[in-house]
């Protein structure tokens, strides 16, 4: 390229590479930027939205409080967890000390394969098989099977990597003690891998938190309290709110909707916390994100 | 043989992945069937969403019971999915390799945690709060900023030139798109550049290359089929991504989009938008064309997250995650 003035050839290379890592910089600007706006953006709406009224309140079509979204997230939250993180402990342990032969690797591709799946078709098989199928209707059961189902690879994944973590002549010398199988992984491998295995949980509640596609047609929505029937009853949760308030005209639903965002995400931050917490604490294993 | 009771329990609750994951597929499959049969290929190339009436009585065409005049194409909608996307790839992809660069190697360890914890940060934002976000703040941006900016510099070139409107549509989706999936493809790259073999490095520093040199010509080439599979995996994340998609993408129904400006809906927020009005047809063949649609986006989602898995190698690691 001819220059109006003689650079010489180093200079032009460190000017390049200079440029390189200016480049670089502001990518991650540009990516950091609208993280920290979200943050500002729903933090600063979200509390000058914040009430009293809103934690003991139920909504009222578009105003009131919240009461009902945030005992059903909970509840939604919960109900996944108590089907996926059973499952997905059990196939993680299968995976890491019985999974070296062909099930192991066709499970553990499949694994991430249902990781991939997109949470609306998931949503909507949940739809046409347990609100229509079955005949549940919008109702916690359902909701919650839909988030376990989404869940359940990362609550795999990550008991699965906790315990290849567990050096194996821990087991072998229990194996050398004469303890059985059982005995070896109950006692042995699952205190050290326990850690991990709360990782993969947080994780998992982290994304059902925040997940709305799958619900609103399994879920639907209850402007009420749950009265505690797992079918034929619907059930209010936050992201609902956010999604569904912010499309009404109306000033106290915006509120609403900036409130609902400012909950789920103090609850997602705090989760993402205490991830960050556990793995600092134990090995450097950092999982990335998604 | 001695039977392991504890073994047997594991092998019984491990397959009920795989089994998840077949029953989503049958089930979808069985229940969009008729559809399957009444929409056949036309569903693909096929312009037109229409319910027909609902308030004749259906009458029967090929076999099945149908609303007069209804037309299920998706034509449309898998555009919208497919530019979407692409847009957003065009945008995330050389975003994430300066961000994955910048975390790997342009930092000192110091700063390395806090940092690579905002772009975590970018992951764990729920889908719905993008959407808010994009609702709020990034539209009117678009509407009032990014649009003329981009038009007055690209408008020689039809598909950035004509009208902006209100900023909702297929710029602000790929916009949120590509934020999304950054943090997918960054921390894949940065994971596989932190793995790239000292010695590589060294004798690219012998050969008395820069720093930036040694990651531009030893590193990055090392890393391709990683950032090819990274770029994949983002990419069936933003095909299906509903909720952030929804709030910004203007809703579009049966037309193409004229500019990258112009509102349109993507296959995964059309099911969305669209189940409450398809419960409206008695015959029900609108909620089983909704799930030939889910059935469609099953199918792309497996292929591609199976291609992405093979690239970026069987022996996957904790960021693979």
């Amino acid at each position: 390229m001819p220059l109006p003035f003689k650079v010489s050839r180093i200079a032009r290379r460190k000017g390049l590479s200079g440029l390189g890592w200016a480049l670089a910089a502001v990518s991650f600007v540009l990516v950091a930027a609208p993280l920290l706006d979200i943050l500002y953006t729903v933090i600063r709406k979200g509390l000058s939205a914040l009430s009293f009224t809103l934690f003991t309140q139920v909504t009222n079509g578009i105003s009131g409080g919240l009461l009902n979204a945030i005992t059903g997230t909970l509840a939604l939250v919960f109900g996944a967890l108590v089907f996926a993180a059973p499952v997905g402990i059990l196939a993680g342990i299968y995976l890491s000390e019985f999974g070296r032969g062909r099930f192991g690797r066709t499970v553990r591709f499949l694994d991430d394969v249902l990781a991939g799946v997109p949470s609306i078709v998931l949503g909507y098989f949940s739809y046409v098989t347990l609100v229509i199928g079955m005949g549940w209707q919008f109702s916690v059961l359902a909701g919650s099977l839909t988030l376990a189902i989404m869940v359940v690879p990362y609550v795999a994944r990550f008991t699965e990597i906790s315990f290849l973590q567990v050096p194996n002549s821990l087991r072998e010398a229990g194996y050398a003690l004469g303890l059985r199988e059982l005995t070896v992984i109950t006692r042995i491998a699952l205190p050290l891998a326990l850690p991990g295995i709360l990782t993969g949980v947080l994780f998992a509640i982290a994304i059902a938190l925040g997940e709305t596609a799958p619900l609103i047609y399994t879920a639907g929505w209850s402007n009420f309290l749950w009265n505690g029937k797992l079918i034929h009853e619907p059930i209010g949760y936050l992201t609902y709110v956010i999604w569904s308030f912010i499309n009404q005209p109306y000033r106290s639903a915006h509120a609403l909707a900036f409130a609902a965002a400012f909950l789920v995400i103090l609850m997602v931050l705090l989760v993402n916390v205490g991830l960050s917490i556990i793995l600092r604490r134990t090995r450097p294993m950092r999982p990335g994100p998604q | 043989m001695t039977i392991r009771p504890f073994r047997i329990l594991l092998v019984f609750v491990t397959s009920l992945i795989p089994l998840a994951l077949l029953a989503v597929f049958v089930f979808l499959a069985r229940y969009s069937w008729p559809a399957l049969t009444f929409n056949g290929w036309h569903f693909l190339v096929g312009r037109t969403w229409s319910l027909g009436n609902l308030y004749a009585d259906p009458v029967t065409q090929r076999g099945v019971l149908v609303p007069i005049g209804a037309d299920y194409g998706i034509l449309v909608f898998i555009a919208g999915t497919l530019l979407t996307s692409a847009i957003a790839l065009v945008i995330a992809i050389p975003v994430s390799l300066g961000v994955a660069i910048f975390l790997a190697e342009g930092l000192r360890s110091r700063l390395k945690v806090p940092l690579s914890f905002v772009v975590e940060m970018l992951a764990a934002v729920p889908s719905v709060v993008y959407g808010l976000w994009g609702y709020a703040v990034l539209t009117p941006l678009v509407a009032h900023t990014l649009g003329p900016g981009l038009r007055a510099v690209l408008g020689f070139v039809p598909f950035f030139a004509g009208p902006i409107g209100s900023g909702y549509g297929l710029l602000a989706a790929s916009i949120v798109l590509a934020l999304m999936v950054v943090p997918i493809i960054a921390a894949t790259v940065r994971d596989a550049l932190a793995r790239v073999p000292a010695e590589t490095k060294e004798a690219a520093y012998a050969l008395g290359a820069t720093h930036f040199e040694v990651v531009r010509r030893a590193m990055l080439p090392t890393v391709r089929t990683n950032i090819i599979g990274a770029g994949i995996l983002g990419l069936g994340r933003a095909l299906g991504e509903t909720m952030a998609v929804l709030m910004v993408s203007g809703g579009a129904l049966n037309y193409f989009p004229s500019n990258i400006y112009s509102p349109i809906t993507t296959m995964a927020s059309f099911i969305v938008s669209q189940l409450d009005s398809a419960m409206q047809d008695p015959t029900g063949m609108a909620v089983r064309s909704l799930a030939e649609i889910a059935l469609i986006l099953f199918i792309i989602s497996v292929v591609t997250n199976i291609i992405a898995r093979l690239l970026t190698g069987a022996s996957r690691n904790a960021s693979a995650v």
